[in-house]
């Protein structure tokens, strides 16, 4: 089925030409970060973690969401999904390559990363995320090619396939859930301290990942013969709506429980982001975009007049994508390293290295999407 | 098992030459819950056969060359490098401020002598230690035998879990090769690398040969920094501890630190 990824218009290679090309220069900015060490980042002995552990954690989330399209299609048997449900795993597949390439980068000394396999170390929450990722990678791969390959052939998926999709549901809440507890679970963090963290987690991950895929859907209906229809996206843009709602609540919760019980120590990583603390404001523009933007967000989306109408909800999801970037990448990895465990202050602000290598790793990830969409959409279209 | 490798393995080794009797050395070395039983059997309940723990006594600190001759005597025989920018810098022992070193535990009122005053900080080897729990290649470990939490520099990946989990800020990553910041270089200590973490490691390699830790027997004339084991009742920690009022950073964090603090009185 791979050989329709090697046929294509004009357009199509162009865009594979300037994604390989910008990975390419990621790759090279990488090679440089190799060499001199991670001293190129911005990233310091108090912000230890930045912008490609906050993409990973965003990522991670987008991968999860294809459950949001599994979940009706298989355990609903809501048929107007099964037109999309391939293009939802197969965005999981990009997501989570890119996952995996964002904690590689972030390695100290990558070349040692099968240690991770060579001492399984059960109580470390990281383990447990490398083999929930690994293992959702190889199930969307797995579940998505056989299914395609069937009905490429147009015969009903062999029965020996729903198992793997069953076990897809679950795993799809434990890679979210596991990541959510990267963080929980560090008793010296107090704005990762916090229970709802996963469920948080969850919430923003099924408004930006189906947002991004309703995004998705309309490129896929302008650049190919294959139209997924107006009724899914529509369904996929009340999943948005429900989950974005769930993911602004969820964060009043937390600036609630810091506010009204007064204890500044679970005050001062919010304070930092929205009022800047102790004259260093650097995320306050960036936390404040993010926070009027999933306003106008939740207008577009809850607002039936503008949620059915495809150009506005176009532009709504392009605005819940951004809101959730800021907020649960930078804001979440780096407000929780700031103050520092001495309750001092170092800022963060990634460097030009540090951007080409993530450009470079999001431009690998949508060269992996762009020829998996490719092969998806090809056989609807042979299939008419 | 409470007996370095090393010297278990120089008992065996002796004892087969000399008597043939390394055979039964060896396999009750294996079998591992003997020795530790016997060797716990002086101890209390579960309690480990020695658990290394470090006072230090603010006041006698009168003036900055103290902390000063400490700190670099902890750091030459380390192979510390010293780095310039606070952003990259690699330390094991550091002094800070009450305000900084106990964070809510002050208040504006307090006694000058003790805000004022600077704190020795440095890992606090603790009972339950945050960074052991989530390494995910056991690169860094707690070594049962005495409690010290140690590092392999060579397994560690350097995903600076352990510096997100330490809620002590015990940890420090090489951002660059640390080699060009190192000078004169002491011979008996390795080098590290760049990419992985590192921090104090109550001098292990000193203790087995005998010696205090560094800072500890730079100290030794203001007695500022005491060294011992919390098992042996009759130890001079345990004395101190006994007879003095002593803090501990972050008590709440669960960590159990094995670093305690005289601040007055």
């Amino acid at each position: 089925m791979l050989d329709k990824a090697i046929v294509g218009s004009r357009t199509y290679w162009a865009w594979i030409l300037l994604l390989m090309g910008i990975s390419g220069v990621g790759v090279l900015s990488y090679l440089y970060q190799f060499h001199f060490g991670l001293k190129v980042t911005g990233l310091s002995r108090d912000v230890s973690w930045g912008f490609y552990i906050a993409q990973f954690t965003f990522l991670v989330g987008v991968a999860a969401s294809a459950v949001m399209l599994v979940i009706p299609y298989y355990l609903h048997d809501y048929k107007k999904f099964g037109k999309i449900v391939i293009l939802g795993e197969f965005l999981a597949v990009s997501a989570v390559i890119m996952c995996i390439l964002f904690i590689f980068v972030d390695l100290g000394q990558p070349m040692r990363v099968m240690n991770v396999m060579l001492h399984p170390t059960p109580w470390s929450v990281m383990f447990w995320d490398m083999i929930v990722l690994m293992g959702y990678l190889g199930l969307n791969i797995f579940i998505g090619w056989t299914v395609l390959a069937a009905e490429r052939k147009q015969v009903a998926p062999p029965k020996w396939i729903k198992p793997f999709i069953y076990l897809s549901v679950p795993w799809a809440v434990s890679i979210h859930t596991v990541t959510a507890f990267l963080y929980s679970g560090l008793p010296g963090r107090h704005f990762w301290l916090t229970a709802i963290m996963a469920p948080r987690f969850l919430a923003s991950a099924f408004a930006a990942g189906p947002a991004l895929l309703i995004i998705l859907c309309l490129i896929v209906r302008n650049v190919s013969k294959f139209d997924p229809g107006k009724e899914p996206i529509q369904t996929l843009a009340k999943i948005v709506a429900y989950a974005m709602t769930a993911n602004v609540f969820f964060f009043l919760l937390e600036v609630f429980t810091a506010f009204y019980s007064g204890i500044p120590s679970h005050q001062h990583s919010l304070q930092y982001l929205f009022t800047g603390l102790e004259g260093h404001s650097n995320l306050v523009p960036w936390m404040w975009t993010a926070a009027i933007l999933a306003f106008i967000s939740l207008a577009l989306l809850i607002v039936p007049k503008f949620r059915k109408n495809e150009n506005i909800l176009a532009v709504a999801c392009a605005i819940v994508f951004i809101a959730t970037w800021i907020d649960k990448g930078m804001g979440l990895v780096v407000g929780g390293f700031i103050p520092n465990p001495f309750e001092r202050i170092t800022e963060y602000t990634p460097t030009l290295p540090e951007l080409l290598i993530t450009f470079g790793v999001w431009a690998i990830g949508f060269l992996v999407l762009t020829v998996l969409y490719k092969v998806a959409v090809s056989i609807r279209e042979e299939l008419g | 098992m409470s007996m370095d490798r090393r010297e278990f393995l120089k008992i065996a080794g002796l004892s087969t030459i000399l008597g043939g009797v390394g055979g039964a050395t060896i396999l009750g070395g294996l079998r591992g819950e003997d020795v530790e039983a016997s060797d716990s059997s002086h101890a209390h309940g579960n309690r480990p056969a020695s658990t290394l723990a470090m006072v230090v006594d603010v006041r006698k600190f009168r003036n900055e060359s103290e902390y000063q001759r400490c700190i670099d005597a902890c750091h030459k025989v380390h192979n510390v490098p010293t780095i310039e920018n606070p952003k990259h810098e690699v330390k094991w022992l550091w002094r800070e401020d009450f305000e900084h070193s106990f964070p809510g535990q002050g208040h504006e009122f307090m006694e000058e002598g003790v805000e004022h005053k600077d704190f020795m900080l440095l890992c606090n080897h603790c009972e339950k230690p945050a960074c052991v729990r989530v390494c995910p290649t056991q690169a860094t470990f707690k070594r049962k035998s005495d409690g010290i939490v140690m590092m392999d520099y060579h397994r560690c990946i350097g995903c600076r879990f352990c510096m997100a989990a330490c809620p002590y800020g015990a940890r420090s990553f090489n951002w660059q090769d640390p080699r060009g910041f190192i000078s004169n270089p002491n011979p008996e200590f390795p080098t590290r690398m760049k990419g992985v973490v590192e921090k104090c490691n109550f001098c292990a390699e000193r203790l087995r040969k005998g010696l205090k830790p560094a800072c500890v027997e730079a100290c030794r004339d203001n007695k500022a920094m005491v060294f011992g084991d919390l098992e042996d009742r009759n130890s001079e920690v345990r004395e101190i501890l006994r007879t003095h009022y002593t803090i501990q950073r972050k008590p709440q964090a669960g960590t159990n630190p094995r670093v305690f603090y005289v601040i007055g009185g």
